[in-house]
């Protein structure tokens, strides 16, 4: 028998990025015990790297804005297969989380009248993205993280959850390991929340750090929960792309927010000659209102560049595929053209984009205010994740609840840029509200000693293999990264993707051999032997989903179905584990909104 | 293409030394590019701290030759390759292994600091009335992204272990930022004197030196505490002052 020390909570978090530690916050507010624990140290997830800014209709800067016109701009950058009721209270209570961060001490740009200052971005019809220059995520996650730690929340933090455990169809216990010393931890629970992120490091060209193995989606899949719209990945157009090393990096999309264009190698603005028929209304006419809007200009249009990003990355893709990329296979992103413009130009490039400024001075050598950037698409977020209920949070296994990234339903088939921290804000506080109530109302499940036992024998069997020999975890795991990237990437065909299938099966035999050297102390190898089995289980659930949606929506773009289907506009692709442990693949129809609601979203198509 | 020698650390608490590996640095490779390369190929089980790869995150931090960087801001072309690039654990904190240094003690400082207390909202909406201009100094410390390099480098520190009585440039930029912002209303002061052991910066300047976000710690934040524990508690003209004119 090995080991393992318990810990109680009545509430316990998974994750501590935005939406865990949203989440745990509000948890300990209703009066109970709560426990967070996640892979890295606090502070340190991946909410950090956000740049661009949360989203939330202020109207501070137009006050045009409301959560109406949020709401419908949600809608549509998301196709129309998001969860309505999601959409809608997301629009309407960001703007009363974003105040609040404030109130728990963010310091936020302002506006000339000393409000908070927003910015423009892709598919947002008005400036709606608070934000703190290019560093709004470390401003979110510091900003909760030191409220956090006075609300009585315990921390346990370089700690991995591995799996969870039911008492019957309720959830009641984690198992994880700490990475220190490798020791195994129970924590017990009235109610467990996932809030771990993304799935990115499925995929070789990422923006996503190494926790982004889809731990969250595959610990509630085994826990018998459904899986939602894992066919939507999200390609930011813009990552870096030289040099190799730095690859898939992300650019923020607020170097186009404040002006910056797209060119190919004759020089041309391509994105002026593919405007979808849906944004043709609210798109400049030339590069002169394009730009009026980027400074403000109440009566401008948007440049083509901030059109969503599924819609700009494959445009991207063509002018590299036509021969007319740059040098190292993207196409160039100048913000250093705005000093045609601006006396002050390399000063407010420094000021509004100063992450960026770095980032390309000291990974590339290149100096943004002078030159263009290389960019190309990049794997980014995941739309797809845990099916919840939208007011609740809970998956569809009671005491279970998902928010954040590794939850679904709001963005639907593609992301607009800012939904993403507005959504932690709002659905983790729900998130950590109904886990309480739920928490309050059960308690004291059973776990069987012999399941965490199992559990424990295969998170070990890979250092049991040091001595006779196995497979390489890095090895399987770039191997796999590679084959997503060219399989179920960017562009997809059917053939592919049922060839990525078999491919997963293949390494999912190979995982099982596995074999690492070393002890349990901090053993990055043992680490990467656990997170396959994440890996495989988030990959095979986007082929498979891929697979069945025949038409090109968002995020998904098919190369054999080009174009949108309106049968599979109705209809979500759910993911679930069958009885005898195989991947089940079902469509249910999108839920239908109100007519009120659809009142709204013609009102905003003109 | 060229074969470069890192001269890791490799140990844990009860002791250690330094290996060699092998392996190829290509154009535009990080370090810590490098140790992952070498993770893969050579040595598995090689602990190092890692989140995002793009210098935001804090993670990474370690002394490569010497220098107290971020692994995954220095560029290899930058550093020496024709001798062997050592890289070990930051020296200031213990070591859990290899080149992961167990920072807990920085959180447990940050817990002791008051936290941020909010004068009642200016508008009937619950929001403030904040201009740029007397934020921008605050913003400035607010980039800082914990990785905790600072401190690695401050002899009070480093030498002098003074871990107990001292709470370290982070934790004066930290609190300098809480004093600073407009909305504040907590006081810290007594404490910045007594418990933060304010009074053991000699004002070398190191830490602003090493600092990766580029935050002018000593001159911006540790001058202006100082300054202000001496105007509090050592100018005897302005105690009366504040003493007769204190409301009561
Ligand atoms: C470079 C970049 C820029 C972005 N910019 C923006 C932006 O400007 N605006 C916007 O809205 N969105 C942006 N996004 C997206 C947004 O940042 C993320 O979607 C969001 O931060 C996710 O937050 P989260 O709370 O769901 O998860 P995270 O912040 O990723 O936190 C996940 C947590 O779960 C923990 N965890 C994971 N697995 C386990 C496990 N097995 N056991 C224990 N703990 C675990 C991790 O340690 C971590 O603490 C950006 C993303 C990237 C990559
Ligand atoms: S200036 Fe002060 S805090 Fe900074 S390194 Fe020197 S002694 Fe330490
Ligand atoms: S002040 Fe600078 S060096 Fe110190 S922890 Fe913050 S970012 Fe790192
Ligand atoms: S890995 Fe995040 S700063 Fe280096």
């Amino acid at each position: 028998m090995v080991e393992f020390k318990t810990h109680e909570h009545d509430v316990l978090v998974i994750g501590a990025g935005g939406a865990g530690l949203r989440a745990a916050i509000e948890a300990s507010a209703q009066g109970v015990t709560v426990g967070l624990v996640c892979k890295s140290l606090l502070g340190k997830a991946h909410t950090v790297m956000a740049e661009g800014g949360m989203a939330a209709s202020l109207a501070n800067v137009d006050s045009r804005d409301n959560w109406q016109v949020h709401f419908a701009d949600t809608m549509r950058g998301g196709q129309y297969v998001n969860h309505w009721r999601m959409a809608q209270l997301h629009a309407q209570e960001a703007p009363v989380c974003v105040n609040e961060l404030e109130s728990w001490g963010a310091v936020f740009d302002r506006t000339k009248d000393g409000r908070i200052l927003q910015r423009n971005f892709g598919g947002h019809r008005y400036p709606r993205l608070a934000h703190v220059g290019d560093r709004t995520g470390l401003e979110m996650i510091r900003t909760l993280q030191d409220h956090g730690v006075h609300q009585g929340i315990d921390v346990h933090h370089e700690c991995t959850i591995i799996r969870l455990f039911k008492d019957g169809e309720r959830t009641v216990a984690a198992l994880g390991y700490d990475r220190e010393k490798g020791r195994f931890r129970l924590f017990r629970a009235g109610a467990i929340v996932i809030a771990t992120g993304g799935i990115g490091r499925a995929f070789q060209v990422t923006s996503n750090s190494w926790e982004y193995t889809g731990d969250g989606h595959t610990l509630a899949y085994d826990s018998g929960a459904e899986l939602i719209d894992m066919e939507y990945v999200q390609f930011h157009p813009t990552g870096m792309v030289w040099p190799p090393s730095v690859r898939g990096i992300l650019v923020t999309e607020g170097v186009r927010g404040e002006g910056g264009v797209l060119r190919n190698s004759e020089g041309k603005r391509f994105m002026f000659d593919d405007i979808p028929d849906n944004y043709k209304a609210q798109t400049a006419s030339d590069p002169e209102e394009g730009w009026r809007y980027t400074q403000g200009d109440k009566d401008a249009r948007r440049p083509p560049e901030l059109l969503t990003r599924d819609h700009v990355a494959r445009c991207i893709m063509n002018e590299v595929k036509a021969g007319r990329g740059s040098p190292h296979g993207g196409v160039y992103l100048d913000i250093a053209w705005i000093k045609e413009k601006l006396k002050d130009a390399e000063q407010r490039i420094k000021k509004k984009l100063p992450s960026m400024y770095h980032q390309f001075k000291e990974l590339a050598g290149i100096d943004i205010t002078k030159e263009a950037m290389e960019v190309g698409p990049t794997t980014h977020y995941v739309m797809g994740g845990i099916r919840v209920d939208p007011d609740t949070q809970q998956s569809s296994v009671p005491g279970l609840f998902a928010a954040g990234e590794c939850a679904a339903g709001l963005h639907g088939a593609n992301r607009l840029g800012g939904n993403s921290l507005s959504d932690l804000l709002v659905f983790g506080k729900r998130a950590g509200e109904y886990a309480a109530k739920f928490a309050k109302e059960n308690s004291g499940g059973k776990v069987a000693d012999a399941e965490i036992q199992d559990a424990i024998t295969e998170a070990l069997s890979s250092l049991e293999r040091q001595e006779t020999g196995g497979e390489n975890p890095y090895e399987i795991q770039f191997a796999l990264q590679k084959d997503m990237q060219a399989l179920v990437g960017i562009v997809r065909k059917q053939d592919e993707m049922d060839n990525a299938i078999d491919i997963v099966d293949g390494y999912r035999k190979r995982a099982q051999k596995v074999a690492v050297h070393g002890s349990r102390e901090y053993n990055p190898g043992w680490h990467t032997a656990m997170d396959l089995h994440n890996l495989l289980t988030v990959s095979e659930a986007i082929a498979r989903s891929a697979g069945s949606r025949p038409e090109s929506r968002g995020g998904h773009f098919r190369e054999d179905f080009p174009d949108k289907d309106e049968k599979f506009g109705k209809l979500t692709t759910v993911v679930n584990k069958g009885s005898d442990g195989s991947m089940q693949l079902r469509h249910d129809p999108v839920a239908q909104w109100p007519d009120e609601l659809q009142t709204i979203i013609d009102e905003n198509q003109k | 293409m060229t074969e470069v020698t890192f001269r890791l650390w490799r140990g844990d608490k009860s002791g250690g030394e330094f290996k060699d590996y092998q392996t190829d640095v290509t154009e535009g490779m990080v370090v810590l590019d490098a140790i992952h390369q070498v993770q893969a190929e050579s040595a598995g089980d090689l602990a190092v701290r890692w989140n995002c790869k793009a210098g935001k995150c804090g993670s990474c931090s370690a002394e490569i030759n010497g220098n107290p960087r971020l692994m995954c801001m220095t560029r290899c072309s930058d550093i020496p390759l024709d001798e062997p690039v050592t890289v070990q654990p930051m020296k200031a904190f213990p070591v859990i292994r290899d080149l992961v240094s167990d920072v807990s003690w920085n959180y447990e400082v940050k817990q002791r600091i008051k936290p941020f207390k909010p004068r009642k909202p200016d508008n009937a909406d619950g929001t403030w009335t904040v201009h740029q201009e007397d934020i921008d100094r605050v913003q400035e410390f607010r980039k800082c992204i914990e990785c905790f390099l600072c401190q690695d480098v401050c002899h009070v520190l480093r030498e002098h272990s003074k871990h107990d009585e001292f709470i370290g440039p982070r934790y004066f930029v930290y609190t300098a930022a809480l004093e600073m912002h407009p909305l504040d209303t907590e006081d810290r002061l007594p404490e910045v004197k007594e418990a933060y052991g304010v009074g053991y910066c000699n004002i070398t300047k190191c830490c602003t030196v090493v600092c990766p976000e580029h935050i002018t710690i000593t001159d911006n934040a540790i001058i202006p505490i100082k300054e202000r524990v001496v105007d509090r508690f050592y100018d005897p003209l302005k105690r009366l002052f504040r003493k007769l004119f204190a409301k009561s």
